[in-house]
């Protein structure tokens, strides 16, 4: 028994070691899904090619869970090497205080400025005029996902705008297929509403109150509308709906047995795994409305400082990997979406994606979501709001209203 | 635990003071005692009290993720009002009183009697102890995920009977923003009421057998003598089973997060939930501390009333 205790203690020591050498660089992401699986793996593979260095995958399920473990890792002096964050602010004081990795001398000999695009991909990663981040992808959150079948099997045609979702939603009900898919996760539901609020609010409104925090549009009808749209939402969900992750809700719109989910461009992965067909099997509604607009979200990796110069250099290298224009295309090919800079081979790109490409070459039609505008904090507490209209038929439109305008009123 | 510590401390030095005036002998195992109660009393002090004062001292300040202490960070009770105005903290203090009040009455009702149907000499008893005690083993995210599966109405209890030809049959707390804590309230009893049975049947068989024969001899029926002359015997075991349910009650989050996610909605958030959340994710510690302060304060009355009752007691004894 003593003796099987020692080799055991003998043979984790060893593994230990092994695992941990000088140039692993260990990878905190949250791309779990089959189709996210496929465009990880890119990255490493590419990865382990550039020569000693490893890709150690630390994949946590969730967004809100990686980010945590970042986070507390970060801070309790135990970083990863890399470390996945959305387009946002969600990584603001990691850089304030100067946790991360200075990017700014790579960014500046390969000339990120001048091929990353849009330009504001890239702010999100500058403070205090350094780089900490880099963007590999670019999401938008403004897509409906549309069942072609399930409409037609209701008798009713596919709808432009929410509007005319709404109103033909009894028939589809009527033929016994879920009207509007969704899955009760908080984040889903925040994202959905932030899509019905853009619908209503367009591209002038979303940036008076995000931006520049106006609280007279932020009270005003648009808002109401789209709180409004968001309730009668509601009443064509299905009771399965409690706790679905996306991708099982999308599910239910690939068999037909829903007609329409609102969810980012990252759903299309999953319709192309099922081996759907565009324009045949189900259809892509940007907006969802006649004159759209579209975010661009996506995500972007940041380097906590390491003590250790040879992780540093690989974690330099791994950076420089993620930019290169054969990597972006091979990477966003598998993600399902668009690559951060426009040198890219997008000959694979399917008719969804290239609707989302022709909307994003008019800057017009292309928004900052809120999470540019607003910290964690704040989009937490929106988030807790539209989770809590969602459950709570009782919360009244003006009230749900009022508490949106406190939140913005205090929003940092 | 620190109250405790610091007062066996004060109790050794003032022993020896107090027999003699002069030089007193200095024992050995004086020195070796205190030496023992060292990382003990370190621990309490430097975890429970420095960590809580420091927790409370963040509250006042706007803290982000770092811990910030300049003098333009204290924001007063800010983070107090702001929590208290919180439509989601608000409903989370309400699920802990109603899922608290719920499952600890539950689990001690079902687990006296599970106690006293163990007390009945029943053939078998250990491989029921275990069974029942088996929950208790298992993490409580294991156990929300199992009963999360259970209670889904796409592949659990209600697509089972509907399956059976029951199409209206309808049964999935989960869905139902109204109904979802009955479910947590069901995962929490499953998960507690095997120790609890334990601890209470350990309680009854340390009761002494004397007591039962007077009880047959003056025809006290069984049920009768359960209730009104054990149980109030077993007090010790009573407040060590109610005191674990009220630790598991103050701290459920795994369960939470495996079951509901504080969903549909908000409607089963908790406290817990709500802190981990601030202090990590949402970035907002000194939010964050401010719920955890408001978290602590029953605490604190619950074991201000026990030391109250214990020196009420102590005093009568000594008058006595």
């Amino acid at each position: 028994m003593k003796k099987f205790a020692v080799v055991a203690a003998m043979a984790t020591a060893l593994l230990g070691s092994t695992a941990v050498n000088a140039a692993d660089v260990e990878v905190i992401h949250w791309w779990t899904s089959g189709g996210e699986q496929a465009a990880v793996s890119v990255f490493a593979r590419e990865f382990d090619a550039l020569g000693e260095d490893k890709w150690v995958d630390t994949a946590i399920a969730g967004g809100e869970n990686a980010r945590s473990a970042t986070l507390q890792r970060t801070l309790g002096g135990d970083p990863p090497g890399a470390a996945q964050f959305n387009i946002s602010r969600q990584f603001e004081e990691l850089a304030e205080g100067g946790l991360l990795l200075d990017l700014t001398p790579l960014a500046e000999s390969e000339g990120w400025r001048d091929f990353i695009r849009p330009a504001a991909i890239l702010d999100v990663c500058e403070f205090e005029g350094a780089i900490y981040c880099v963007p590999v992808n670019i999401h938008s959150w403004q897509w409906a996902w549309a069942s072609v079948p399930a409409f037609e099997k209701a008798g009713v045609p596919l709808p432009k705008n929410l509007d005319e979702f709404i109103a033909s939603a009894p028939k589809l009900q009527e033929a016994g297929i879920i009207p509007f898919a969704i899955g009760g996760e908080a984040w889903q539901i925040g994202g959905a509403m932030g899509v019905v609020m853009l619908s209503q609010l367009g591209k002038a409104g979303h940036e008076a109150i995000y931006k520049d925090r106006n609280l007279e549009v932020a009270a005003g009808p648009e808002v109401a509308n789209a709180i409004t749209i968001f309730k009668s939402l509601k009443t064509f969900t299905d009771e399965g709906s409690a706790n679905r992750t996306w991708n099982d809700t999308t599910n239910l719109v690939i068999q037909d047995q829903a007609a329409l989910q609102i969810m980012g461009d990252w759903a299309r992965g999953e319709f192309a795994v099922a081996g759907e067909q565009p324009g045949v099997d189900y259809a892509c509604i940007a907006g969802p409305a006649e004159n759209p607009y579209l975010d661009t979200g996506g995500d972007i990796f940041l380097f906590p400082k390491q003590d250790d110069p040879a992780v540093e250099a690989a974690q330099l290298k791994m950076a420089s990997m993620m930019v290169n224009p054969q990597v972006q295309a091979l990477f966003n090919n598998a993600k399902g979406s668009l690559p951060v800079r426009d040198d890219v081979d997008m000959s694979l790109a399917d008719d969804c994606m290239k609707a989302g490409l022709e909307i994003l070459k008019n800057p017009d039609s292309v928004i900052q979501g809120a999470s540019i505008y607003l910290n964690q904090d704040a989009i937490g507490q929106t988030e807790d709001l539209w989770a809590e209209l969602w459950s709570n038929p009782d919360l009244s439109v003006e009230e749900a209203q009022q508490r949106f305008v406190d939140i913005i009123a205090s929003a940092d | 635990m620190a109250q405790l510590a610091t007062a066996k401390e004060d109790g050794a030095a003032a022993r020896p003071a107090a027999g003699s005036s002069g030089r007193k002998p200095f024992r050995l195992s004086t020195l070796m005692s205190i030496v023992g109660t060292m990382p003990m009393i370190a621990t309490a002090v430097g975890v429970f009290f420095i960590c809580i004062i420091y927790s409370f001292v963040l509250s006042f300040t706007n803290s982000r993720i770092f811990p910030a202490f300049g003098a333009d960070n204290f924001v007063g009770t800010d983070q107090y009002a702001r929590l208290w105005s919180t439509g989601r903290w608000l409903v989370s203090v309400n699920n802990i009183w109603f899922f608290g009040l719920l499952s600890i009455v539950a689990n001690m009702t079902a687990g006296y009697l599970l106690a006293v149907f163990m007390d009945q000499r029943i053939k078998q008893e250990d491989l029921f102890r275990s069974i029942f005690l088996y929950p208790f083993a298992m993490s409580l995210v294991i156990t929300g995920l199992v009963w999360r599966w259970i209670l889904d109405p796409n592949y659990g209890i209600q697509a089972t009977v509907r399956g059976w030809g029951f199409e209206d049959f309808a049964f999935a707390p989960l869905v139902n923003s109204g109904t979802a804590i009955y479910g947590l309230v069901v995962a929490g009893i499953w998960n507690g009421v095997g120790v609890t049975m334990a601890i209470m049947l350990a309680g009854l068989r340390g009761v002494d057998g004397e007591i039962w024969k007077a009880a047959k001899i003056d025809g006290i029926p069984t049920w009768k003598t359960y209730l009104f002359i054990v149980l109030p015997m077993m007090k010790g075991a009573l407040l060590t089973a109610f005191i674990l349910q009220c630790v598991g009650v103050v701290r459920v989050y795994d369960l939470i997060v495996a079951m509901t996610q504080g969903g549909p909605g908000i409607s089963t958030q908790m406290p817990a939930v709500f802190v981990i959340q601030h202090i990590t994710d949402r970035s907002n510690v000194g939010l964050g501390m401010a719920a955890a302060t408001m978290m602590l304060l029953p605490v604190i009355v619950l074991l201000g009333l026990q030391v109250f009752v214990q020196w009420r007691a102590n005093r009568v004894k000594e008058n006595a």
